[in-house]
């Protein structure tokens, strides 16, 4: 992988609130970075800081939130530090983002038409009656039935699912190289979830599109993801190709993720297989952030962080697999 | 539409009875109309007369439907204390404050709604910190002592406005306006700025409010994701959405303005329905008080209606709603 130029790389990704009881790091020395047309998937318990990533990269962050290190490279320039003109360029051109509710993404007081139509004239060069021509195409591409009729519709005469395949619209219709696609079948019905993965799955491959999709689902990880990365209290605490994580999570917290999940894919919200919570932001463990809930925690992970480590062909923060750990029956196989 | 426009109407139709049964009570309850129309000197014969004439001898439910008889046709007897119809007064007085109103409310909407929207998008620099501050004085200083500030200031001391009356009129049919005059408009401005000031705070806080809410919304999030603008995202998007409770707000204050205008054209001595009220009240005239409260009563019913249909154009779920509830 290392001879093809990532579309996105992040590197020592570092996320701080300033808040009133102190400094809060919501994300730490995160790096990862995704190849032309691949799919990363991001998971982790609630809070670990998957939306907080992906906000990071589309330069979204909620004040008075504010990258504080690192750096995000988009094909290799950094967009980071840019001015708020240049990266909203870039936002809807070249990084497409969808949300997680369909019913409060769309804004109810402008036709789907209006909506798309609006994108692409700001990214590219058409004129309104060409950019109504490429609406209703990608209506059509996106699956909404009588597409020419129903692009004057208001968002509110469409269904969940479908406004949600409205968003995806949205967010490719300027054709940019990488979606940050945020729980985009969370909020939708069981039943549906899976249509709507598989048209992103589909267009993403059609289009070439790298993409960043947080979920819960392991499922949808399992069957859509080239590489997944384990998010952990702010940190990425395994990353690797997912039939390998799968198959042989080496961390013992994305081994107690992957134990949970069900034989047939389900969504899953909470992981209530691993005892314990994750630790507040404002009391992270010194050592492994890990260590109060781990099965395995041993001397060395109460005082010394562990980074990213190559731990059965996956990378891993545990030191399980730094050289001198205790015997290899600590290790897991599946 | 058509549907809609008339069950709103009808459902008004029970607003304006109460009201008129009120108004009603008083002009035939409050004090009593045969004595103060006889005065000192009258036979008994006289007051019998006087009695039928004004049908005050005929059962309570004849009076009141021929009170909203003639109401309906806009009529409401003589004033006592002018002794001219009452539906002439009100005529002639009404150009006055529609227009005071109406200047005070474009006054309190071209200028609060862009405060409100400055406001609400830089909430932390130093001329959002004054123009709240500065609301705060428009939402506490009651209106007459503005209203004397201003006169002190400006009819007094500067000398450059006048501190009573309308200027010069013109008449239009039978509508008589300040607005077509040099020194009707410069006797509007005191009177506007007095009248307005309260409702431009408050219409002020309220777009700020709303900016503030909507901008936290997923939709203007979405909308910064997708990369449009910061106009179309400011204006196009997040303002469109506050409007709905801007609408309401402002139809409700103009109903607000027009009844309590009574203030702002006591200090200025305006000649308008609120000062006719005033003198009215002074002299125990119930036939003016009467169609006084059913006129402002009526304003508020229409400015309703308005209000209503407003939203219908806005917000495109109403219109759906709407349609449905329409057949
Ligand atoms: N404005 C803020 N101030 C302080 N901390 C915040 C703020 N916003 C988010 N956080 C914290 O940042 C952390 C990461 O949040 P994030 O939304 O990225 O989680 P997530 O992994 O997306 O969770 P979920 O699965 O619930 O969506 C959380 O611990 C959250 O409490
Ligand atoms: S470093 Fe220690 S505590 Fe942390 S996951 Fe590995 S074994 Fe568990
Ligand atoms: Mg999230």
């Amino acid at each position: 992988m290392s001879d093809i130029k990532p579309i996105l790389e992040v590197r020592n990704l570092r996320v701080e609130f300033p808040t009133r009881r102190g400094l809060l790091v919501a994300l730490d020395d995160v790096s990862f970075s995704i190849a032309p047309g691949e799919v990363l998937g991001v998971v982790g318990e609630s809070g670990a800081g998957k939306s907080m990533t992906g906000a990071a990269i589309i330069g979204l962050l909620e004040p008075p939130g504010r990258i504080a290190g690192g750096q995000i490279l988009l094909e290799g320039r950094r967009i980071d530090n840019l001015p708020y003109q240049d990266l909203r360029r870039i936002r809807g051109r070249e990084i497409g983002a969808i949300f997680q509710d369909p019913l409060t993404t769309l804004n109810p007081l402008y036709t789907v038409g209006a909506q798309l139509i609006e994108t692409m004239v700001t990214h590219l060069p058409l004129n309104p009656a060409q950019a109504r021509a490429k609406a209703i195409e990608w209506l059509e591409l996106v699956g909404i039935p009588a597409a020419a009729q129903r692009i004057d519709s208001y968002p509110h005469e469409f269904s969940g699912g479908m406004r949600q395949r409205v968003v995806i619209a949205l967010a490719l219709c300027a054709e940019p190289k990488l979606i940050v696609a945020d729980e985009p079948t969370t909020a939708l019905d069981v039943s549906i979830q899976a249509q709507v993965i598989a048209l992103l799955k589909r267009l993403a491959r059609e289009k070439g599109t790298a993409m960043m999709l947080v979920t819960h689902d392991m499922g949808v990880i399992a069957e859509t993801a080239d590489r997944v990365a384990v998010m952990y209290a702010g940190r990425i605490v395994e990353i690797g190709a997912v039939r390998n994580v799968v198959k042989h999570a080496a961390h013992p917290y994305s081994s107690g993720l992957m134990g949970s999940i069900p034989p047939v894919s389900r969504r899953l919200d909470r992981m209530q297989q691993i005892d314990g919570a994750m630790p507040r932001l404002s009391a992270i463990p010194k050592g492994c952030p890990y260590n109060p809930r781990c099965p395995k925690v041993f001397d060395r992970c109460m005082v010394e962080r562990p980074e990213l480590m190559p731990a059965e062909g996956n990378l891993a923060a545990c030191w399980l697999y730094a050289d001198g750990a205790p015997a290899a029956e600590a290790k897991h196989h599946g | 539409m058509f549907a809609f426009i008339v069950s709103r109407v009808l459902q008004a139709l029970p607003v304006m009875l109460t009201v008129a049964l009120l108004s009603f009570a008083m002009f035939a309850y409050v004090g009593d109309p045969v004595a103060i129309m006889l005065g000192q000197d009258y036979t008994e014969a006289q007051r019998t007369q006087l009695i039928s004439d004004l049908g005050l001898d005929q059962p309570f439910f004849v009076q009141f439907f021929k009170f909203v008889v003639n109401a309906a046709q806009g009529e409401f007897g003589l004033s006592y204390r002018l002794s001219r119809p009452v539906a002439d007064l009100i005529a002639e007085r009404a150009p006055a404050t529609l227009e005071l109103a109406l200047c005070a409310a474009a006054l309190a909407l071209a200028i609060g709604v862009p405060m409100g929207v400055y406001t609400g998008l830089y909430r932390n620099s130093w001329l959002s910190r004054f123009f709240l501050t500065f609301s705060l004085i428009g939402v506490s200083l009651p209106t007459f002592l503005i209203g004397i500030l201003l006169i002190l200031t400006f009819s007094v001391w500067l000398g450059w406005l006048p501190s009573f009356g309308r200027g010069d009129t013109i008449r239009w049919g039978w509508w008589s306006t300040g607005l077509a005059t040099w020194s009707g408009l410069k006797a509007l401005i005191l009177p506007a700025i007095t009248l307005g000031l309260f409702q431009l705070t408050l219409i002020m806080r309220l777009v700020r409010a709303e900016m503030l809410e909507v901008l936290r919304t997923d939709y203007i999030k979405f909308a910064r994701a997708r990369g449009l603008t910061n106009r179309a995202v400011h204006f196009g998007h997040a303002l469109k959405n506050t409007l709905v409770p801007v609408i309401t707000i402002t139809g409700l204050q103009l109903g607000a303005i027009i009844a309590f205008a009574i203030v702002t054209e006591t200090v200025f001595q305006w000649p308008g329905m609120g000062l006719l009220f005033i003198q009215s009240v002074g002299a125990a005239d119930i036939p003016v008080m009467s169609a006084y409260l059913l006129l402002i009563a009526l304003m508020f019913v229409t400015i309703n209606l308005i209000v209503d249909l407003l939203y219908y154009a806005v917000d495109p779920r109403l219109r759906i709603g709407g349609g449905k509830g329409g057949h």
